[in-house]
């Protein structure tokens, strides 16, 4: 006897997005949210990128909460004093079809569930999912909620649990489930006249800038980020939690470092605190993932490990609902078919790499760890910019040496081995070329 | 302020806390047996939780309040003495409730 025929766990975009489809299949699906609306447990880095929302709602943009579409897109190399920025701006990605936004996650996961909701799907909130329900056989056959009498049954749950991914450990999918491939992001959102923010950004209107911040972390595995919103500016930064132990400084002193950086001082003058927060973040990438089904269970979103950190690209909420759309796709011809066993584990993992989840990453398999090596995040910026300065800083009457002597020079000084150079630009050219 | 000061009050901690809503559950989500953390040297835990709810004690305990959790991990993720850290999701509709982040 089963309730359903789906239970999506956790209702952030991958489970929203995995109901929405199950539901649009004629399917009865309850997308169970622990907290009191979908998106209350959940906060970003800032960019969620819309392509993928072209599947799910036609027009999207003409409905979506957003806060501000981005059409400058910087990365940024700093040490203490310096910065050299890769400054990137198009009005084409503030035009239809748009490119990326800024949104609250309160806001845009309340409005993605809405559709799953208007397409059929039951939302509980304020449920939390204690385990998963297994038969004689080991099969998933339902979960546990802390609700009175809080059993709910189906033919297949659908863990969209998040980075710690309880259900997914519990199943047994995770072998190597480790705080090495985990990190933190701690980020305060900063109110601002909206005009005041549109001038010191060099935007107009609903345009938006995302800066992306390498060197920031004193040494901490990590970066920074700075997102603009309508009338706030998140600003923040993504730590190792390893590196973060073991360098025992206080996330929030990291904010305040990164907030008097000469560079980005002046764009939050005078703003006030609005509200602080932080969540984990699954950046292990391909290597790091679980298995991403058992029978009765597939597994997306972050609870899959289905974030991009690498780099130059840093992504996670368009993962999240790409990798729900296939889950409740493959769910539904699983359940359509009668066999939510081994048939449907194969249909979905073939599925993913079918589509950009799986393919970006098992492409990009080892950028996040290159992103995180010691040279990427601390010899690596010091030697950039201290070349740029070399080069940038007039010396006459001395005769300008040239870049070779110049490159060769900050090399011996910042101890950088060719070999080394080498090696991780072949590392990237593999991960990005 | 330059860069290298440590910048660690430029917001009062209190003041930081206050910013955000939490229903608080009757029950703690995260049980901390400070026996357990009386042998621990490194009290990662201390430094790293981004809400500060870990105080070290004079005893070498550590001493932890629940209620204003960001439901994030890093505690336990950074935890190495087996058996000092239960921690799990708050009663469904309590805890953290994060509105623009």
């Amino acid at each position: 006897m089963t309730d359903f025929d789906a239970i999506v766990v956790g209702a952030g975009p991958a489970g929203a997005a995995a109901a929405l489809r199950l539901a649009k299949a004629g399917r009865s699906v309850l997308l169970v949210e622990r907290g009191p609306f979908p998106g209350a447990k959940n906060m970003y880095g800032g960019v969620i990128y819309g392509r993928i929302l072209d599947e799910v709602v036609p027009r999207w943009w003409e409905q979506v909460p957003v806060q501000r579409w981005i059409t400058r897109r910087a990365t940024m190399i700093t040490t203490a004093e310096q910065a050299l920025s890769i400054d990137y701006r198009t009005q084409a990605w503030g035009r239809e079809p748009y490119n990326g936004f800024t949104a609250y996650r309160a806001e845009f996961d309340s409005w993605l569930a809405g559709h799953a909701e208007r397409a059929g799907a039951v939302l509980l909130c304020s449920a939390t999912v204690t385990d998963l329900i297994r038969d004689a056989n080991g099969r998933v056959v339902g979960v546990q909620t802390d609700r009175p009498d809080g059993e709910v049954r189906a033919k297949v749950v659908i863990a969209c649990d998040g980075v710690h991914s309880f259900l997914a450990r519990s199943a047994g999918l995770y072998d190597n489930f480790s705080a090495e491939h985990i990190t933190v992001g701690v980020k305060e959102v900063l109110g601002l006249p909206r005009q005041v923010i549109e001038e010191r950004c060099g935007l107009t209107g609903d345009e938006g800038l995302d800066i992306e911040i390498l060197g920031c972390t004193k040494g901490v595995p990590g970066g920074g980020f700075l997102y603009t919103n309508r009338d706030t500016i998140s600003v923040g930064v993504v730590l190792s939690v390893t590196g973060l132990a073991k360098a025992g400084v206080r996330p929030e002193e990291l904010i305040a470092r990164l907030k008097a950086h000469p560079s980005i001082a002046p764009i939050l003058a005078g703003a006030q605190l609005k509200e602080y927060t932080a969540h984990t973040i699954p950046e292990g990438g391909y290597d790091a993932m679980p298995k991403l089904a058992a029978d009765g269970l597939l597994v997306a979103g972050d609870a899959a490990g289905f974030c991009l950190a690498a780099g130059i690209w840093l992504e996670g909420v368009n993962y999240a609902i790409g990798s729900g759309l296939v889950a409740g796709e493959v769910a539904a011809g699983a359940l359509a078919a009668g066999d939510t066993g081994q048939a449907m584990a194969r249909a979905y993992d073939k599925a993913l790499r079918d589509t950009f989840v799986l393919a970006d990453h098992a492409k990009l398999r080892r950028a996040p760890h290159l992103v995180l090596s010691d040279r990427v995040q601390t010899q690596y910026p010091a030697f950039i910019c201290d070349l740029v300065e070399q080069v940038f800083t007039v010396t006459n009457p001395q005769p300008k040496a040239g870049m070779r002597r110049w490159f060769g020079a900050q090399r011996r000084r910042h101890d950088v081995k060719l070999r080394h150079l080498a090696a991780d630009a072949l590392t990237g050219l593999r991960s990005f070329g | 302020m330059s860069p290298d000061s440590g910048a660690s009050a430029d917001i009062d901690f209190e003041d930081r806390m206050a910013t955000v809503d939490f229903q608080v559950a009757q029950q703690a989500h995260i049980v901390v047996d400070s026996d357990v953390c009386r042998s621990c040297t490194t009290k990662a835990c201390v430094t790293a939780c981004p809400a500060n709810l870990f105080v070290p004690m004079s005893d070498g305990g550590v001493l932890f309040n629940y209620e204003q959790c960001f439901e994030c991990g890093t505690c336990y993720l950074v935890c190495n003495a087996e058996g000092a850290l239960t921690w799990s999701y708050p009663e469904g509709g309590h805890g953290v409730v994060m509105r623009r982040s």
